[in-house]
């Protein structure tokens, strides 16, 4: 097991998301704590202490994140967990909806009640069929126990919460498309200033987090940020969840006690690369982070600053394994198709520069390619960096200048020779 | 859709007042699951019912890849090809079943049977290759899985 857990701490059965099973290990005691002995103040105090960060992608501190909400500035204040999860890579929110929802509950709970927030929301891609209705039964159980509503334990504390289902955007995922969404209209991102805290949902006050940031939050409260910080290292406090795909031979979900080695997670714990391949390349964090090579990685330890330091991120937590004998360019031309697929259009350099980018890779692999290909692509790639009003135009730039970066030989050999290098092979074939 | 007016008053219960517009998303996707689309009927009947624009539901209509202005087949087959199942064999799965069926994504076969479409990263990654028949997934397909879920699927 790779160092601590603290969300996926229990055996997984068929009953283990119930309430009863969720009480059994302790559940809703931090609530009880919270509501009892902590003033909402002294919430927001001690999970900004715990130095969490955000799961979702960007890393940002939580607890500042939340102490720009005035609590008592007389307006509705709104909380919603980001379950869109759609980077593409990243499977690890529903791991926690499917398995531990209550977790999510009672955190969001405790966070309503530290940003006085009556109504809370989870926003769940519309796609996911059980994790929604795991998730729908914890919410009916948690109400039926009082745990929603008014006079929650006893409490002179009230909050509702609502599950509201996406329907195919993957843009949607970022906190201000979200609300978009949420608002019941299509889901274009908004530009900043202002902060979702101060002007989000319906122009109140609102905190988007990430699902497994939440989830943090129970456990926080329960155990005291001081204990949090002993998990993890100093900068990256605490675990994260990766979800690890691609070409391992145990993929899955694993709970990451942050700071721990990379490659001997991949070895011992996702059972090494298939066929017993090297390494060629780790997506690290969803496809909007840059891809780092086997020798990138091979002394980096699984914590944010080793991967900013590296030049990437640990993002979403998506990781993708790409073994030895993958055709980089094939696998531009899925992940330029995907963000031309997403763009929303609102803004013109991605709008335009995601078809042009998506173009170009496909003339490439039908080996039309032309001798400038590889420096249209890059100055597409810097245009859209900070030109549009969300990241998405970003992240494809990243993905694309990150790729060209550690592989821009195969895109030269694809050009030149009219063919892969790697006989377009996305798969891990065992022959070949 | 006036017949499930009654569902939506009691949706419009869990959300705080003056969320109206928040409706829109959620009552389409149960006019959808009622008829199989949503017709033209349907936007303006809704739009009168939560007092919105009717140009709102049809930008929302056509924004989000979920909803459809038409029937399909019974059974919707959506293959994701995203990084992790083209990595697992996407491509190949989908070419078969592009051939037992004898019709391309975004085609329904004549008997109204089937219709398949190609999809982004559904979060499935570890479970690659996948695909979606309705609301349900099919996860780590293989050939002989699909052959055998396609007899089943009347």
């Amino acid at each position: 097991m790779p160092g601590r857990q603290l969300i996926m701490s229990f055996p997984v059965t068929a009953t283990s998301h119930t309430l009863p099973e969720y009480r059994a290990r302790g559940g809703y005691g931090a609530l009880a704590k919270a509501l009892g002995q902590m003033k909402p103040q002294d919430v927001v105090k001690e999970v900004t202490a715990s130095g969490l960060q955000g799961r979702g992608g960007a890393a940002f501190s939580v607890g500042r994140k939340w102490q720009v909400v005035q609590h008592d500035d007389g307006q509705p204040h709104y909380l919603i967990a980001n379950a869109d999860e759609g980077e593409p890579g990243t499977f690890k929110d529903r791991w926690i909806l499917e398995n531990n929802p209550h977790a999510l509950l009672e955190s969001m709970l405790i966070s309503s009640y530290a940003l006085n927030v009556r109504h809370c929301f989870v926003y769940i891609r519309g796609e996911f069929d059980l994790p929604y209705r795991r998730l729908a039964g914890a919410v009916e159980e948690a109400y039926e126990a009082g745990l929603f509503g008014r006079n929650i334990l006893g409490s002179d504390f009230a909050c509702d919460i609502v599950v509201y289902r996406g329907a195919g955007a993957y843009v949607a995922g970022e906190a201000s498309g979200l609300l978009s969404s949420l608002e019941g209209k299509k889901g274009y991102p908004r530009n900043r200033p202002p902060r979702l805290t101060v002007k989000g949902l319906y122009q109140r006050p609102t905190v988007v987090n990430n699902v497994e940031s939440l989830s943090n939050i129970a456990w926080i409260i329960s155990n005291g940020a001081e204990a949090f910080k002993a998990v993890g290292t100093p900068k990256s406090p605490g675990t994260r969840l990766f979800s690890v795909s691609g070409h391992v031979n145990r993929p899955g979900v694993y709970e990451v006690e942050l700071g721990y080695p990379w490659m001997k997670f991949l070895d011992e714990d996702c059972g090494g690369v298939r066929h017993g391949r090297a390494i060629k390349c780790v997506v690290p964090g969803g496809v909007s982070s840059k891809v780092l090579t086997g020798a990138d990685i091979a002394n980096l330890k699984l914590s944010h600053e080793d991967l900013w330091d590296a030049g990437s991120t640990l993002g979403s937590g998506g990781m993708i394994v790409i073994a030895e004998g993958t055709c980089m360019v094939a696998l531009l031309q899925v992940l330029m198709r995907f963000y031309h697929h997403e763009s929303c259009g609102q803004c013109t350099p991605c709008r335009q520069g995601m078809g042009w980018l998506h173009r170009i890779v496909d003339r490439i692999v039908a080996g039309d390619g032309r001798a400038d290909d590889i420096e249209r692509l890059y100055y597409i790639s810097k245009f859209n960096d900070g030109t549009t009003i969300c990241g998405l135009g970003d992240a494809a730039g990243y993905a694309c200048s990150g790729i060209l970066d550690k592989f821009r030989d195969e895109f030269e050999y694809y050009i030149e020779h009219k063919r892969s290098k790697f006989g377009g092979n996305l798969e891990c074939l065992r022959s070949s | 859709m006036k017949h499930l007016i009654p569902e939506f008053e009691k949706l419009r219960e869990r959300f705080p007042a003056g969320f109206e517009s928040s409706l829109v998303l959620p009552c389409l996707r149960r006019i959808q699951q009622d008829r199989g689309y949503v017709a033209n009927s349907d936007i303006e009947e809704l739009a009168a019912y939560l007092g919105v624009p009717q140009i709102q539901i049809e930008e929302v209509l056509s924004f989000y890849t979920q909803f459809r202005r038409k029937p399909i087949g019974r059974w919707h087959l959506q293959f994701c090809h995203n990084i992790s199942c083209s990595m697992n064999g996407a491509e190949n799965i989908l070419a078969h079943v592009e051939r037992k069926l004898g019709i391309q994504p975004g085609q329904t076969t004549p008997d109204g049977r089937y219709t398949l479409s190609t999809v982004e990263c559904l979060g499935s990654c570890g479970t690659a290759p996948m695909m979606m028949v309705n609301d349900g997934y099919h996860e780590n397909l293989t050939l002989t899985k699909l052959d055998e879920l396609l007899e089943e699927l009347e």
